[in-house]
Protein backbone atom coordinates (compact mmCIF):
# COMPACT_ATOMS: atom_id res chain seq x y z
CA UNK A 1 0.00 0.00 0.00
CA UNK A 2 1.76 3.38 -0.64
CA UNK A 3 1.19 6.42 1.64
CA UNK A 4 -0.92 8.27 -1.05
CA UNK A 5 -3.35 4.66 -0.67
CA UNK A 6 -3.04 5.06 2.84
CA UNK A 7 -4.55 8.90 3.22
CA UNK A 8 -6.83 8.18 0.49
CA UNK A 9 -8.33 6.09 2.51
CA UNK A 10 -7.83 8.19 6.00
CA UNK A 11 -9.90 10.76 4.08
CA UNK A 12 -12.16 8.42 3.05
CA UNK A 13 -12.55 6.74 6.45
CA UNK A 14 -13.28 10.50 7.88
CA UNK A 15 -15.90 11.58 5.65
CA UNK A 16 -18.05 8.49 5.97
CA UNK A 17 -17.84 8.71 9.77
CA UNK A 18 -18.36 12.44 9.76
CA UNK A 19 -21.36 11.88 7.52
CA UNK A 20 -22.89 8.76 9.82
CA UNK A 21 -22.41 11.62 12.88
CA UNK A 22 -24.04 14.29 11.41
CA UNK A 23 -26.81 12.00 9.99
CA UNK A 24 -27.85 10.93 13.80
CA UNK A 25 -26.94 14.77 15.05
CA UNK A 26 -29.59 15.70 12.79
CA UNK A 27 -31.81 12.85 13.31
CA UNK A 28 -31.40 13.57 17.08
CA UNK A 29 -32.47 17.22 16.64
CA UNK A 30 -34.92 17.16 14.32
CA UNK A 31 -37.63 18.32 16.10
CA UNK A 32 -35.62 21.61 16.62
CA UNK A 33 -34.81 22.16 13.44
CA UNK A 34 -38.75 22.18 11.88
CA UNK A 35 -39.31 25.69 11.16
CA UNK A 36 -43.23 26.12 11.92
CA UNK A 37 -45.95 23.16 13.63
CA UNK A 38 -48.76 21.91 11.56
CA UNK A 39 -52.23 22.26 13.44
CA UNK A 40 -52.49 18.40 13.63
CA UNK A 41 -49.13 18.76 15.71
CA UNK A 42 -50.39 21.24 17.58
CA UNK A 43 -53.53 19.44 18.60
CA UNK A 44 -51.48 16.26 19.52
CA UNK A 45 -50.07 18.69 21.59
CA UNK A 46 -46.43 18.35 19.91
CA UNK A 47 -45.57 21.92 19.70
CA UNK A 48 -44.41 23.65 22.15
CA UNK A 49 -46.64 24.20 25.64
CA UNK A 50 -46.89 27.97 26.95
CA UNK A 51 -44.40 29.05 25.01
CA UNK A 52 -44.47 30.72 21.86
CA UNK A 53 -43.90 28.64 18.24
CA UNK A 54 -44.55 29.06 14.45
CA UNK A 55 -47.51 27.57 13.16
CA UNK A 56 -47.86 26.99 9.33
CA UNK A 57 -50.66 25.59 6.91
CA UNK A 58 -52.63 27.13 4.31
CA UNK A 59 -55.12 30.01 5.04
CA UNK A 60 -58.44 28.07 4.85
CA UNK A 61 -61.39 29.61 1.83
CA UNK A 62 -63.36 31.92 3.08
CA UNK A 63 -61.92 32.17 6.85
CA UNK A 64 -60.51 35.06 6.61
CA UNK A 65 -62.58 38.46 8.53
CA UNK A 66 -61.60 41.99 9.36
CA UNK A 67 -62.30 43.76 12.60
CA UNK A 68 -63.78 46.83 12.14
CA UNK A 69 -60.19 48.81 13.33
CA UNK A 70 -59.36 47.56 9.96
CA UNK A 71 -56.28 45.85 11.14
CA UNK A 72 -56.80 42.87 12.87
CA UNK A 73 -57.97 40.19 11.17
CA UNK A 74 -59.42 36.75 12.23
CA UNK A 75 -58.36 33.51 10.19
CA UNK A 76 -58.23 29.61 9.90
CA UNK A 77 -55.16 27.50 9.54
CA UNK A 78 -55.48 24.01 7.94
CA UNK A 79 -53.60 21.34 7.08
CA UNK A 80 -57.30 19.75 5.89
CA UNK A 81 -57.80 17.60 8.87
CA UNK A 82 -57.54 19.87 11.96
CA UNK A 83 -58.51 23.45 12.04
CA UNK A 84 -56.70 26.37 14.28
CA UNK A 85 -58.13 29.60 14.62
CA UNK A 86 -55.61 32.76 14.29
CA UNK A 87 -56.16 36.39 15.11
CA UNK A 88 -53.84 39.04 14.47
CA UNK A 89 -52.88 42.49 14.58
CA UNK A 90 -50.55 44.04 11.60
CA UNK A 91 -49.99 44.47 8.47
CA UNK A 92 -50.04 40.99 6.17
CA UNK A 93 -47.61 40.17 3.70
CA UNK A 94 -48.86 41.10 -0.08
CA UNK A 95 -48.91 37.06 -1.03
CA UNK A 96 -51.37 36.51 1.89
CA UNK A 97 -54.47 34.81 0.41
CA UNK A 98 -56.97 32.31 1.35
CA UNK A 99 -56.17 29.13 -0.02
CA UNK A 100 -52.33 30.01 0.30
CA UNK A 101 -49.35 28.65 2.30
CA UNK A 102 -48.97 30.96 5.62
CA UNK A 103 -46.64 30.93 8.61
CA UNK A 104 -47.73 32.80 11.90
CA UNK A 105 -45.81 33.01 14.78
CA UNK A 106 -47.29 33.27 18.62
CA UNK A 107 -48.85 31.80 21.32
CA UNK A 108 -51.92 29.26 21.51
CA UNK A 109 -54.79 30.67 24.15
CA UNK A 110 -56.39 28.52 26.75
CA UNK A 111 -59.48 28.38 24.51
CA UNK A 112 -57.91 27.66 21.63
CA UNK A 113 -57.35 30.73 19.18
CA UNK A 114 -53.87 30.87 18.45
CA UNK A 115 -52.44 35.17 18.64
CA UNK A 116 -49.74 35.56 16.00
CA UNK A 117 -47.11 38.60 16.28
CA UNK A 118 -46.15 37.79 13.16
CA UNK A 119 -47.54 36.17 9.73
CA UNK A 120 -45.25 35.45 7.04
CA UNK A 121 -46.85 34.22 3.74
CA UNK A 122 -45.20 30.91 2.15
CA UNK A 123 -44.95 30.34 -1.50
CA UNK A 124 -44.17 27.04 -3.14
CA UNK A 125 -41.92 25.96 -5.56
CA UNK A 126 -44.50 26.38 -9.03
CA UNK A 127 -43.96 29.35 -11.42
CA UNK A 128 -46.18 30.02 -14.52
CA UNK A 129 -47.75 32.57 -16.25
CA UNK A 130 -51.10 33.68 -14.85
CA UNK A 131 -52.98 32.76 -18.47
CA UNK A 132 -51.23 28.96 -17.40
CA UNK A 133 -53.13 29.20 -14.12
CA UNK A 134 -56.40 29.85 -15.34
CA UNK A 135 -56.41 27.25 -17.98
CA UNK A 136 -55.48 24.94 -15.17
CA UNK A 137 -57.74 26.48 -13.26
CA UNK A 138 -60.76 25.62 -15.13
CA UNK A 139 -59.77 22.40 -16.36
CA UNK A 140 -59.71 21.36 -12.57
CA UNK A 141 -63.40 22.36 -12.38
CA UNK A 142 -64.03 20.23 -15.51
CA UNK A 143 -62.26 17.41 -14.05
CA UNK A 144 -64.32 18.09 -10.83
CA UNK A 145 -67.61 18.09 -12.60
CA UNK A 146 -66.69 14.86 -14.45
CA UNK A 147 -65.84 12.70 -11.72
CA UNK A 148 -69.12 14.00 -10.01
CA UNK A 149 -71.43 12.61 -12.69
CA UNK A 150 -69.02 9.59 -13.71
CA UNK A 151 -66.94 7.17 -11.83
CA UNK A 152 -64.29 7.84 -14.18
CA UNK A 153 -61.70 9.17 -11.63
CA UNK A 154 -59.19 11.91 -13.62
CA UNK A 155 -55.67 11.77 -12.70
CA UNK A 156 -54.38 14.09 -14.88
CA UNK A 157 -54.84 16.92 -12.11
CA UNK A 158 -52.25 19.23 -12.17
CA UNK A 159 -50.64 18.32 -15.96
CA UNK A 160 -50.61 20.56 -18.58
CA UNK B 1 -4.87 10.67 -28.68
CA UNK B 2 -3.42 9.90 -25.52
CA UNK B 3 -2.76 13.12 -22.57
CA UNK B 4 -0.53 12.94 -20.25
CA UNK B 5 -3.16 14.61 -17.81
CA UNK B 6 -0.39 14.57 -15.01
CA UNK B 7 1.63 17.31 -16.99
CA UNK B 8 -1.05 19.78 -16.38
CA UNK B 9 -0.98 18.80 -12.40
CA UNK B 10 2.55 20.65 -12.88
CA UNK B 11 2.34 24.56 -12.64
CA UNK B 12 4.70 25.68 -14.99
CA UNK B 13 2.31 23.61 -17.58
CA UNK B 14 -1.03 24.46 -16.25
CA UNK B 15 0.19 28.40 -16.26
CA UNK B 16 0.23 28.95 -19.85
CA UNK B 17 -2.42 26.75 -20.67
CA UNK B 18 -4.32 28.58 -18.04
CA UNK B 19 -4.09 31.97 -19.76
CA UNK B 20 -5.02 30.56 -23.08
CA UNK B 21 -8.49 29.26 -21.63
CA UNK B 22 -9.64 32.55 -19.56
CA UNK B 23 -10.34 34.79 -22.78
CA UNK B 24 -12.88 31.65 -24.49
CA UNK B 25 -14.52 31.57 -20.71
CA UNK B 26 -15.17 35.36 -20.49
CA UNK B 27 -16.70 35.43 -23.67
CA UNK B 28 -18.76 32.29 -23.23
CA UNK B 29 -19.72 33.96 -19.58
CA UNK B 30 -20.39 37.77 -21.05
CA UNK B 31 -22.82 36.06 -23.99
CA UNK B 32 -24.39 32.95 -21.51
CA UNK B 33 -25.17 36.06 -18.55
CA UNK B 34 -26.50 38.50 -21.36
CA UNK B 35 -28.61 36.11 -22.75
CA UNK B 36 -30.47 34.80 -19.82
CA UNK B 37 -30.64 38.15 -18.17
CA UNK B 38 -32.50 38.81 -21.80
CA UNK B 39 -34.99 36.16 -21.40
CA UNK B 40 -35.44 36.13 -17.73
CA UNK B 41 -36.11 39.91 -17.27
CA UNK B 42 -37.66 40.56 -20.62
CA UNK B 43 -38.93 37.34 -22.48
CA UNK B 44 -39.73 35.38 -19.40
CA UNK B 45 -43.87 35.62 -18.45
CA UNK B 46 -45.07 37.34 -15.04
CA UNK B 47 -45.69 34.95 -12.59
CA UNK B 48 -49.13 33.60 -11.69
CA UNK B 49 -48.92 34.74 -7.88
CA UNK B 50 -45.93 36.43 -7.39
CA UNK B 51 -45.94 38.89 -10.55
CA UNK B 52 -42.60 40.51 -11.40
CA UNK B 53 -40.69 40.36 -8.33
CA UNK B 54 -40.37 36.34 -8.63
CA UNK B 55 -37.80 37.26 -11.85
CA UNK B 56 -34.75 37.93 -8.87
CA UNK B 57 -34.84 34.28 -8.77
CA UNK B 58 -32.57 34.10 -12.31
CA UNK B 59 -30.01 35.40 -10.00
CA UNK B 60 -30.76 34.03 -6.79
CA UNK B 61 -30.97 30.48 -7.99
CA UNK B 62 -27.90 30.01 -10.34
CA UNK B 63 -25.98 31.79 -7.58
CA UNK B 64 -27.47 29.36 -5.05
CA UNK B 65 -26.84 26.43 -6.85
CA UNK B 66 -23.08 27.46 -8.02
CA UNK B 67 -22.31 28.69 -3.93
CA UNK B 68 -23.09 24.55 -3.45
CA UNK B 69 -21.33 23.19 -6.48
CA UNK B 70 -18.12 25.43 -6.23
CA UNK B 71 -17.92 24.06 -2.36
CA UNK B 72 -18.32 20.77 -3.51
CA UNK B 73 -15.65 21.23 -6.17
CA UNK B 74 -13.21 23.13 -3.67
CA UNK B 75 -13.52 20.14 -1.12
CA UNK B 76 -12.34 17.85 -3.71
CA UNK B 77 -9.61 20.04 -4.67
CA UNK B 78 -8.63 20.02 -1.03
CA UNK B 79 -8.74 16.11 -0.87
CA UNK B 80 -6.44 15.92 -4.23
CA UNK B 81 -4.18 17.97 -2.21
CA UNK B 82 -4.12 16.29 0.59
CA UNK B 83 -4.02 12.64 -1.06
CA UNK B 84 -1.47 13.30 -4.13
CA UNK B 85 0.54 16.26 -2.05
CA UNK B 86 -0.22 17.81 -5.52
CA UNK B 87 0.68 21.64 -5.11
CA UNK B 88 -1.30 22.79 -8.08
CA UNK B 89 -4.52 21.37 -5.86
CA UNK B 90 -4.37 23.39 -3.23
CA UNK B 91 -4.01 26.39 -5.23
CA UNK B 92 -7.20 25.79 -7.40
CA UNK B 93 -9.27 25.42 -4.21
CA UNK B 94 -7.87 28.76 -2.79
CA UNK B 95 -8.53 30.17 -6.09
CA UNK B 96 -12.64 29.03 -5.90
CA UNK B 97 -13.10 29.64 -2.09
CA UNK B 98 -13.71 33.93 -2.86
CA UNK B 99 -15.53 33.45 -6.19
CA UNK B 100 -17.72 30.53 -3.65
CA UNK B 101 -18.23 33.15 -0.72
CA UNK B 102 -19.19 35.92 -2.98
CA UNK B 103 -22.16 33.38 -4.80
CA UNK B 104 -22.96 32.94 -1.05
CA UNK B 105 -23.37 36.35 -0.70
CA UNK B 106 -24.97 37.32 -3.85
CA UNK B 107 -27.53 34.06 -2.54
CA UNK B 108 -28.18 35.10 0.50
CA UNK B 109 -28.95 39.14 -0.14
CA UNK B 110 -30.93 38.35 -3.43
CA UNK B 111 -32.81 35.97 -0.89
CA UNK B 112 -33.14 38.54 1.45
CA UNK B 113 -34.33 40.93 -1.38
CA UNK B 114 -37.05 38.57 -2.71
CA UNK B 115 -38.37 37.82 0.90
CA UNK B 116 -39.63 40.96 2.31
CA UNK B 117 -42.00 41.35 -0.36
CA UNK B 118 -42.59 37.95 -0.63
CA UNK B 119 -42.84 36.15 2.92
CA UNK B 120 -43.12 39.46 4.68
CA UNK B 121 -39.43 38.68 6.22
CA UNK B 122 -36.25 39.93 5.09
CA UNK B 123 -34.81 36.75 6.93
CA UNK B 124 -35.98 33.89 9.52
CA UNK B 125 -34.23 31.34 11.02
CA UNK B 126 -35.39 27.91 9.06
CA UNK B 127 -33.07 25.08 7.85
CA UNK B 128 -32.67 26.13 4.27
CA UNK B 129 -31.25 30.04 5.30
CA UNK B 130 -29.00 29.02 8.17
CA UNK B 131 -27.28 26.21 6.55
CA UNK B 132 -26.79 28.67 3.45
CA UNK B 133 -25.23 31.02 6.45
CA UNK B 134 -23.11 28.79 7.60
CA UNK B 135 -21.54 27.95 4.10
CA UNK B 136 -20.51 31.60 3.52
CA UNK B 137 -18.82 31.25 6.84
CA UNK B 138 -17.52 28.07 6.24
CA UNK B 139 -15.49 29.69 3.18
CA UNK B 140 -14.72 32.74 5.24
CA UNK B 141 -13.04 29.99 7.78
CA UNK B 142 -11.45 28.21 5.02
CA UNK B 143 -10.22 31.44 3.79
CA UNK B 144 -8.60 32.84 6.96
CA UNK B 145 -7.59 29.65 8.22
CA UNK B 146 -5.58 29.29 4.80
CA UNK B 147 -4.25 33.26 5.49
CA UNK B 148 -3.26 32.78 8.57
CA UNK B 149 -0.85 29.94 8.63
CA UNK B 150 2.38 31.02 7.32
CA UNK B 151 3.78 27.80 6.36
CA UNK B 152 2.17 27.09 2.86
CA UNK B 153 2.07 23.07 3.66
CA UNK B 154 0.74 23.42 6.89
CA UNK B 155 -1.92 26.17 5.39
CA UNK B 156 -2.84 23.82 2.62
CA UNK B 157 -2.95 20.72 5.15
CA UNK B 158 -5.02 22.40 8.15
CA UNK B 159 -7.45 24.62 5.56
CA UNK B 160 -8.00 21.34 2.99
CA UNK B 161 -9.24 19.23 6.29
CA UNK B 162 -11.54 22.06 7.18
CA UNK B 163 -12.67 22.10 3.65
CA UNK B 164 -13.13 17.98 3.51
CA UNK B 165 -15.34 18.27 6.80
CA UNK B 166 -17.49 21.49 5.97
CA UNK B 167 -18.49 19.59 2.92
CA UNK B 168 -21.12 18.17 4.88
CA UNK B 169 -22.92 20.87 5.07
CA UNK B 170 -23.64 21.07 0.99
CA UNK B 171 -26.32 17.55 1.17
CA UNK B 172 -27.80 19.06 4.66
CA UNK B 173 -28.76 22.81 2.60
CA UNK B 174 -29.86 20.74 -0.25
CA UNK B 175 -32.09 18.80 1.03
CA UNK B 176 -33.20 21.27 4.45
CA UNK B 177 -36.74 21.75 2.45
CA UNK B 178 -37.03 17.84 2.09
CA UNK B 179 -36.20 17.18 5.10
CA UNK B 180 -37.71 19.63 7.60
CA UNK B 181 -40.80 22.00 7.19
CA UNK B 182 -38.89 25.12 6.11
CA UNK B 183 -40.49 28.83 5.58
CA UNK B 184 -38.32 28.52 1.80
CA UNK B 185 -40.20 26.78 -0.57
CA UNK B 186 -39.15 22.96 -2.38
CA UNK B 187 -36.73 22.73 -5.18
CA UNK B 188 -38.61 23.36 -8.71
CA UNK B 189 -36.08 21.58 -10.50
CA UNK B 190 -34.74 18.02 -9.22
CA UNK B 191 -34.19 14.73 -10.47
CA UNK B 192 -36.31 12.46 -12.08
CA UNK B 193 -38.93 14.91 -11.54
CA UNK B 194 -40.73 17.83 -14.29
CA UNK B 195 -39.76 21.10 -13.56
CA UNK B 196 -42.67 23.00 -11.84
CA UNK B 197 -41.99 26.20 -14.23
CA UNK B 198 -42.67 27.50 -17.54
CA UNK B 199 -40.64 26.47 -20.43
CA UNK B 200 -38.69 29.83 -20.81
CA UNK B 201 -38.54 30.56 -17.36
CA UNK B 202 -36.32 27.15 -17.07
CA UNK B 203 -34.69 28.12 -19.70
CA UNK B 204 -33.48 31.33 -19.09
CA UNK B 205 -32.46 30.21 -14.97
CA UNK B 206 -30.48 27.13 -17.15
CA UNK B 207 -28.57 29.67 -19.31
CA UNK B 208 -28.02 32.04 -16.44
CA UNK B 209 -26.10 28.86 -14.40
CA UNK B 210 -24.22 28.12 -17.03
CA UNK B 211 -23.10 31.72 -17.63
CA UNK B 212 -22.25 31.94 -13.59
CA UNK B 213 -20.35 28.95 -14.07
CA UNK B 214 -18.52 29.90 -17.30
CA UNK B 215 -17.36 33.10 -15.08
CA UNK B 216 -16.29 31.07 -12.19
CA UNK B 217 -13.75 29.31 -14.48
CA UNK B 218 -12.65 32.51 -15.93
CA UNK B 219 -12.10 33.96 -12.81
CA UNK B 220 -10.46 31.02 -10.89
CA UNK B 221 -8.51 30.19 -13.81
CA UNK B 222 -6.62 34.10 -13.99
CA UNK B 223 -6.95 33.60 -9.91
CA UNK B 224 -5.02 30.78 -9.80
CA UNK B 225 -2.57 32.33 -12.37
CA UNK B 226 -1.82 34.90 -9.85
CA UNK B 227 -0.99 32.38 -7.02
CA UNK B 228 1.06 30.32 -9.20
CA UNK B 229 3.40 33.27 -10.10
CA UNK B 230 3.30 34.23 -6.36
CA UNK B 231 4.44 30.58 -5.09
CA UNK B 232 7.07 30.03 -7.99
CA UNK B 233 8.49 33.23 -8.16
CA UNK B 234 12.32 31.47 -7.10
CA UNK B 235 11.39 28.71 -10.34
CA UNK B 236 13.61 28.55 -12.89
CA UNK B 237 10.48 28.94 -15.37
CA UNK B 238 8.91 31.82 -13.74
CA UNK B 239 12.44 33.81 -13.48
CA UNK B 240 13.03 32.54 -17.51
CA UNK B 241 9.41 33.73 -18.47
CA UNK B 242 10.32 37.27 -16.50
CA UNK B 243 14.22 37.86 -18.23
CA UNK B 244 12.19 36.78 -21.59
CA UNK B 245 9.06 39.82 -20.52
CA UNK B 246 6.60 37.47 -21.67
CA UNK B 247 3.66 36.39 -19.64
CA UNK B 248 1.54 33.86 -22.08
Amino acid sequence: MKSRHKRLALVAVGLVGLGVATTLVLRAFNSNLVFFFSPTQVAAKESPQGRSFRLGGLVEQGSLKRDDNGLTVHFVVTDTSVNIPVTFTGILPDLFREGQGVVAQGKLSPDGVFMADEVLAKHDEKYMPPEVADALEKAKDVNAQMSGTSLAKSGTEGKP
Amino acid sequence: MAINWYKFASPASFYPLAGRLVPWFWILAAVLIVIGLYLGFVVAPTDYKQGEAYRIMFIHVPAAWMSMFIYIVMAIYAGLALVLKTRLSTMMATALAPTGAMFTFVALWTGAFWGKPMWGAWWVWDARLTSELILLFLYIGYMSLYAAIDDPRRAARASGLLAIVGAVNVPIIYFSVKWWNTLHQGASISFGQAPTMAATMLAAMGIMALGFWMYTIAVVLMRVRCEILERERHSDWVQEMVSRGTYG
